[in-house]
C-alpha cells in the first residue's frame, strides 16, 4: 500500500496503524500562511493561551519584533511547570551503519566515513564511561538499518543500558508497535523520531532512497511507540530542510494531536536546525539563532508542559540562554561518533558539534544561571 | 494546648508543608527554616539513592519526608513507588499523586482511591492528592486516608482557591484534616484556606517563583499562621445582603421583655 504523502509502497515489514492524525495535521498546515499575521495577532496570543491560532502568530514574521515579549511569557511558563530544574543525559551512538541516502545527513550510506557498530562488550564499556560522570539518562541512538543494528542489538543496547542508566530513551529508525513493545519490556521508555520535514514533496526529494522514504509510516511512529507502551515520545523538525515555520507549525500540532488522543503521554520536543556536516553543503534555507529561539518560544507558549531539548548542534552561549527560557533538558558530555568514549572502535560523527562542554562544566554553567542539573527524574516500574 | 496537626498519629504544629523540586536543593534548608516547614514532600523518582542532587541530603534534620507518587498512572505503580520510598528510607507517609494527564496535571481520583486502601493495608500513612470531590473523600476515609489534599487549582498555576466552594464542602464533611495542595499562588490565598478551616496548605510553584525564594517562605509561614488563628478565632460571619448595625435596630426597646 501506499498513503498519499509516500514515495513509495510500505515495506513487507511496515505496520500500517489506523489513525487520523497525520491527515489532520497536514490538513491544518496546507492552509497556513506564516505572512498573514500581523503584530495584533501576536499580542493576542500573548495575552492568554495561544491555542492552534495563537501558535500559528507565534510562529509567523510578525512575532520576529516581539521574541522579547515572547522570551518573557515563555520563562514564566517554563518555570511554572517546571521551576528550575533542567534535565541532563548524553546520547550513545551505538552504530553509523545506515541504509538511507538522506542529502543532508552526515550518516548518508553514500558518504565515505568510517562505518561502526559497537559489540556488546563496547556498547557496555561506553555506557560505563559516560555513567562514571553522574549521568543518568541515556538516548541511544543508531543509524537507520535494519540490517547492521536490527531491533535484537538495539534491544541488548537497552539492557546493557539498564545496568547503568535510570532513563533510557530510543532515537533509532521508526519500529512496529511490537517491536516498541519488546523494547519497552526491555527498559527503554522514550522514544524519538525526527520527521524532519513535513512537507511530503521536499521530504520525497531529500530521502531518495531507504525505507525512510515511506512518509507515513515514520509520522506515525510516535503513535506506534505509544500503543507498544512507551512512556513518552519526542518529536522535532530538522529546522531549515524546509520552510522552517510551517515545519514549526506541523510539528507543534503532530506533538498536541498526540497528547490529545494519548493524554497521559509525556510530551517533548527537540530542535535541531541544519548545521554544517560532512561531505555536503549547508541546507537551502538556513535557520538563524533568533528564528530557532522563536520556534522555542512558540512551542513553549503553546503546549506550555512539553520538555524541549536544545542540541549540542548550538553554541554554549545559545544553550545557556535558552535553558530556563523555554528549553528544559540538555545534553552534555556528547560525542556523535562511535565508540569515541572508551576509544574502542571508532565510527565517524553524524553532525558537527558546537558545545564541547563536559557534564560537570554544564552543570556549573547550570548553576551559575540559577538553575538546578537533574539527573534523573523518573523511575521505571 | 498546643494547636497541633495530627496526621497518623505523628504530630506538628506547623501547618505548612513544603513541595520540593522547583528550586535549587541547595535553598532547601533556607526555605524550610524561614518556612517553619515540618514536612516536605520529596518525588521519589528523583530521589536517587547515588549521584548528584539527592534531595535526602538537603533535608534538615526533623522534617518530616512525605515522598509522594509523581509519574504514578495506576494505584499498582503508586504502591511500587511507595515501597520503593520506604526503601530508601523516607518513612512511612506517602503523598499519592496519580495522573494520567500530562497537560493539566489533574489527579485521578478513581485509581487514587484504590491506591489508598493498597496502601493503608501496607501500612502506609496514605495522604492522597484529589480533585475535590465529596464522594471520592468519602471513599478514601473510609479506605484509610491520613487527610484528604484536594487541589486549590492546576498544580503550578499560582491561580489560587479556584475550587473554594467544593474545598468548602469536604472541610464541612470530612472527619480527617483537608489540606490545599496546589494551585495557591499567594500567601493570602493561603490566608484564605485557613481560614476557611483547611488543617494545612502546600505550596512548591508559589515559592519557587518567587523573586526571593527564602523570603517568600518566610511569608507563607506567617499567612498560614494567621489564617489558622483567624479560623480557630472564630471569624465574624459575613453578611449577604445588608449591613447590619452594630447597635440592633430594636435597642431604643427600654422596657425589658
Amino acid at each position: 500500500m501506499r498513503r498519499w504523502t509516500d514515495a513509495e509502497d510500505y515495506h513487507d515489514t511496515m505496520e500500517c496503524i489506523d489513525s487520523d492524525v497525520m491527515d489532520t495535521v497536514l490538513e491544518a498546515v496546507r492552509g497556513y500562511e506564516p505572512d498573514s499575521y500581523t503584530e495584533s495577532d501576536v499580542r493576542r496570543a500573548l495575552g492568554g493561551d495561544p491555542g492552534v491560532e495563537g501558535f500559528a502568530a507565534l510562529l509567523s514574521p510578525a512575532a520576529a519584533p516581539l521574541l522579547e515579549e515572547m522570551a518573557v511569557a515563555a520563562r514564566d511558563e517554563t518555570r511554572r511547570h517546571f521551576g528550575n530544574s533542567v534535565c541532563m543525559f548524553t546520547p550513545i551512538y551505538t552504530s553509523n551503519h545506515c541504509d538511507n541516502r538522506c542529502v543532508y545527513c552526515g550518516f548518508n550510506c553514500d558518504n565515505d566515513i568510517r562505518r561502526a557498530t559497537l559489540t556488546p562488550e563496547q556498547v557496555e564499556s561506553e555506557m560505563g564511561a559516560i555513567a562514571s560522570r553522574g549521568l543518568r539518562e541515556i538516548l541511544i541512538l543508531t543509524g537507520e538499518s535494519r540490517t547492521r543494528s536490527d531491533v535484537g542489538y538495539i534491544a541488548d543496547c537497552v539492557t546493557a543500558a539498564t545496568r547503568h542508566f535510570s532513563t533510557i530513551g530510543l532515537e533509532v529508525y521508526p519500529l512496529n508497535t511490537d517491536e516498541y513493545a519488546l523494547l519497552q519490556e526491555r527498559g527503554a521508555d522514550y522514544v524519538t523520531v525526527f520527521q524532519e520535514t513535513y512537507d511530503p514533496v521536499r521530504y520525497a526529494e531529500l530521502h531518495p532512497s531507504g525505507a525512510k522514504r515511506v512518509f507515513s509510516y515514520r509520522f506515525d511512529a510516535q503513535e506506534r511507540a505509544l500503543r507498544g507502551g512507551m512512556r513518552g515520545v519526542a518529536f522535532g523538525a530538522l529546522l531549515g530542510l524546509g520552510d522552517f515555520r510551517r515545519d514549526a507549525f506541523a510539528c507543534g500540532l503532530h506533538a498536541h494531536a498526540i497528547q490529545r488522543r494519548y493524554p497521559h503521554a509525556e510530551i517533548s520536543f527537540s530542535l535541531p536546525r541544519l548545521r554544517p556536516y560532512k561531505n555536503g553543503p549547508s541546507g537551502p534555507a538556513p535557520v538563524g539563532e533568533a528564528e530557532l529561539l522563536q520556534v522555542s518560544l512558540a512551542y513553549r507558549l503553546f503546549m506550555p508542559f512539553a520538555a524541549q531539548t536544545i542540541s549540542t548542534r548550538e553554541r554554549p552561549g545559545f544553550r545557556d540562554g535558552i535553558v530556563g527560557l523555554s528549553a528544559t533538558k540538555i545534553s552534555a558530555g556528547v560525542s556523535v561518533g562511535v565508540g569515541e568514549r572508551s576509544g574502542t572502535e571508532h565510527g565517524d560523527g553524524q553532525f558537527e558539534i558546537s558545545d564541547t562542554r563536559d557534564v560537570d562544566e554544564v552543570a556549573a554553567a547550570l548553576r551559575g544561571l540559577g538553575l538546578q542539573p537533574v539527573m534523573t527524574d523518573y523511575v521505571r516500574l | 494546648m498546643a494547636d497541633e496537626l495530627v496526621l497518623g498519629g505523628h504530630r506538628f504544629t506547623s501547618r505548612f508543608i513544603l513541595g520540593s523540586g522547583k528550586f535549587s536543593l541547595d535553598m532547601t534548608r533556607r526555605v524550610i527554616e524561614n518556612g517553619g516547614v515540618q514536612m516536605a514532600t520529596l518525588a521519589v523518582r528523583r530521589a536517587s539513592s547515588d549521584g548528584e542532587g539527592n534531595i535526602l541530603d538537603h533535608m534538615p534534620e526533623g522534617v518530616t519526608l512525605l515522598p509522594n507518587t509523581s509519574g504514578t498512572r495506576n494505584a499498582e505503580e503508586a504502591v511500587r513507588i511507595a515501597r520503593l520510598a520506604r526503601e530508601l528510607g523516607c518513612g512511612d507517609f506517602v503523598k499519592i499523586e496519580i495522573i494520567r494527564d500530562t497537560k493539566y496535571l489533574l489527579p485521578d481520583n478513581r485509581e487514587t482511591i484504590r491506591a489508598v486502601g493498597m496502601l493503608a493495608d501496607e501500612g502506609f500513612i496514605p495522604m492522597p492528592y484529589m480533585m475535590p470531590d465529596l464522594s471520592a473523600a468519602r471513599d478514601m476515609a473510609d479506605a484509610g486516608a491520613a487527610a484528604v489534599m484536594p487541589l486549590g487549582a492546576p498544580i503550578g498555576s499560582n491561580k489560587g482557591l479556584l475550587t473554594k466552594d467544593f474545598v468548602r464542602i469536604l472541610v464541612e464533611e470530612i472527619d480527617l484534616p483537608v489540606i490545599v495542595d496546589a494551585g495557591i499562588g499567594r500567601p493570602s490565598q493561603a490566608c484564605e484556606a485557613m481560614e476557611m478551616g483547611c488543617a494545612a496548605v502546600m505550596a512548591n510553584t508559589a515559592i519557587a517563583t518567587a523573586d526571593d525564594v527564602a523570603g517568600m517562605a518566610s511569608a507563607f509561614r506567617m499567612a498560614i499562621e494567621a489564617g489558622r488563628l483567624a479560623y480557630l478565632s472564630g471569624p465574624g460571619r459575613v453578611l449577604d445582603r445588608r449591613a447590619e448595625a452594630s447597635s440592633p435596630l430594636t435597642g431604643f426597646l427600654g422596657e425589658p421583655r
